[in-house]
Order: C-alpha cells, then sequence, then structure tokens
C-alpha cells in the first residue's frame, strides 16, 4: 500500500512536468511588443530633422486625432517598401510623425525628396535613445496612437495593404 | 609647494579609476541581465547589436540622471514587457516559477526526517 502512495506521488510529479512542458511548447516564444497595444506613450521631445530649433512633444499629439508614428532611415530597405502606403495615409485624416532613425541628415532629405514626404513632422532620433521610449527594437516600425497618446495599432516591419486596410479602419 | 601638488594628484589618481570600476561594473550588472531582443540567446552585455548598443546608451544616462537599477529594469519593462529582463519579476503567471523551489525544498526536508526516523525505529 505504501509503495503504491510513493507511485502515485511520483506519477502525479511526472505528469505534472509534461504538463508544464507541454505549456511552455505551446506558448509563442517569437518576442513582439505588440502585447503593449493598450499602453500610453510617455513624455518624449524630439527635435526637426533641419531645424533644432522645432520640436515635437506629446502634448502636440493630443491635439490629433490620430497619429501614426513610423521610425524609418534612408539606409533600412524595407522603409521604402512601405513608403508609398505612408504617402496614400497622409491625405487621410489622420497625422503622421516620422522619426529618422540613426541616420544622416543629408541622407534622410534626399530618401524623402525621392519618395515624397508623407510627415506632418520629422524628427530625428540620431542616436536611437528616444526611440527606446517607444519601445522600437528595430525599423520600420509604426506605432498608431490616439488623442490621449494611448497605442491602438503596433506595426512591426513595413506597412502592407492589409496593414494599411487595418489603419483606416482604426481611423474611420 | 610642487612636492604637495604632485601628492595630491598621485591622490586624485587612486580614486578616479576606483570611482569608474564601480560604475563600470554596475552598468555591466545591468547589462547582463538584460536580454537582446534581437540576439539568439544573447544578453544586452554580450551583443554589440544596434539595438544593444542604444540600451546601453540609455542604461548609462539613467545611471548618470540617478536611477536606481530597479528603476531601470522598471522603465525598460515598461517599454520592452518583461521579457527583456533575465530575472522576472513575481507575478500570477510565474509564481510555480518562484515558489516551487521552496515547496520542493521543505517537502524533500519532510521525506528525508521520514525516512530517518523510520530507519531509527
Amino acid at each position: 500500500m505504501k509503495i503504491n502512495i510513493s507511485r502515485i506521488i511520483i506519477f502525479c510529479f511526472v505528469i505534472f512536468c509534461l504538463f508544464v512542458f507541454w505549456l511552455g511548447l505551446k506558448k509563442n516564444i517569437n518576442y513582439d511588443t505588440e502585447s503593449l497595444i493598450g499602453s500610453r506613450i510617455s513624455n518624449f521631445q524630439l527635435n526637426e530633422i533641419n531645424h533644432n530649433n522645432q520640436s515635437i512633444s506629446e502634448k502636440d499629439l493630443k491635439n490629433n486625432e490620430f497619429t501614426l508614428i513610423n521610425f524609418f532611415a534612408s539606409w533600412c530597405a524595407p522603409c521604402r517598401t512601405e513608403h508609398k502606403y505612408l504617402l496614400k495615409l497622409s491625405d487621410k485624416k489622420i497625422k503622421i510623425l516620422g522619426v529618422n532613425f540613426k541616420d544622416k541628415k543629408s541622407n534622410a532629405n534626399k530618401f524623402l525628396k525621392e519618395l515624397g514626404n508623407p510627415y506632418d513632422f520629422v524628427a530625428k532620433d540620431s542616436e536611437g535613445k528616444a526611440s527606446v521610449l517607444f519601445g522600437i527594437y528595430g525599423i520600420p516600425e509604426s506605432i498608431l496612437i490616439d488623442n490621449n497618446l494611448t497605442v491602438i495599432k503596433k506595426i512591426i516591419g513595413p506597412i502592407d495593404q492589409s496593414q494599411y486596410n487595418e489603419i483606416l479602419n482604426l481611423i474611420r | 609647494m610642487k612636492i604637495k601638488k604632485i601628492i595630491f594628484i598621485i591622490y586624485l589618481s587612486f580614486f578616479v579609476p576606483l570611482h569608474t570600476n564601480e560604475n563600470s561594473s554596475e552598468l555591466s550588472e545591468i547589462y547582463k541581465n538584460l536580454r537582446c531582443l534581437i540576439c539568439q540567446g544573447q544578453s544586452i552585455a554580450d551583443s554589440n547589436s544596434d539595438f544593444a548598443t542604444t540600451i546601453k546608451l540609455v542604461v548609462q544616462d539613467l545611471i548618470n540622471e540617478g536611477k536606481t537599477n530597479d528603476e531601470i529594469y522598471s522603465f525598460l519593462i515598461s517599454k520592452y514587457g518583461e521579457w527583456i529582463v533575465y530575472q522576472p519579476t513575481f507575478n500570477k503567471n510565474n509564481f510555480l516559477l518562484w515558489t516551487l523551489p521552496y515547496v520542493v525544498l521543505v517537502a524533500g526536508g519532510f521525506i528525508i526526517l521520514f525516512i530517518i526516523r523510520k530507519k531509527q525505529v
């Protein structure tokens, strides 16, 4: 009878371990910051790319119904592919804040001259430190926020047709 | 007067590197507990990626601002989620991870005690 009890305990322990492993295997291990949707963006202040005396802060974004914060760089190839969607969005009722990430001013200006400027304000983040305030870990990344500065959508990687449609639905 | 100046410079030279080492060891400890989100199994300390470099700069700034280690971890968790730290905080999702070792330790102690008493009898 005693042997049976210890066997039951060992059996239960093995079942428990297998259950924990099964839970672990089911879990998505690919990191993304989409879980941060619903959080509010913190205080920030970014200078305009060409004019150091002009800046934008979270207070300015509160005046917009919706703002899309797009992190881009001239050296980023996927940024080129998403640019046409940003240009299309610039005609809609949404403000677009471009944050030029770890880039040279001349290259960024050339990039915008070549592909068009969809941004209402182009800010610079030459060291990439400001991007940390937005939870950015690679570019391109875009964050859609409302006038309460709440993150509605976070797009990791370039914006494609389906994400463009999703943004349109969200701002409708 | 010259000797006094030399002694003063030597005195200073003893303290400046000590302070730097203290600061860099503190930084290194923080970097080791931060996960490089775009790397395969590397900490911020081990990685030279763009992301790791940026996080190192931000951590240095926060240290210079006088923030404590916990404040730095909280700040980064608020931006990137708990995945960024190697040592997770206690919550309902990982309470087993934190409590089970102690439960097993206590249960193991009781089992050993039980076996010893049984043998003595």
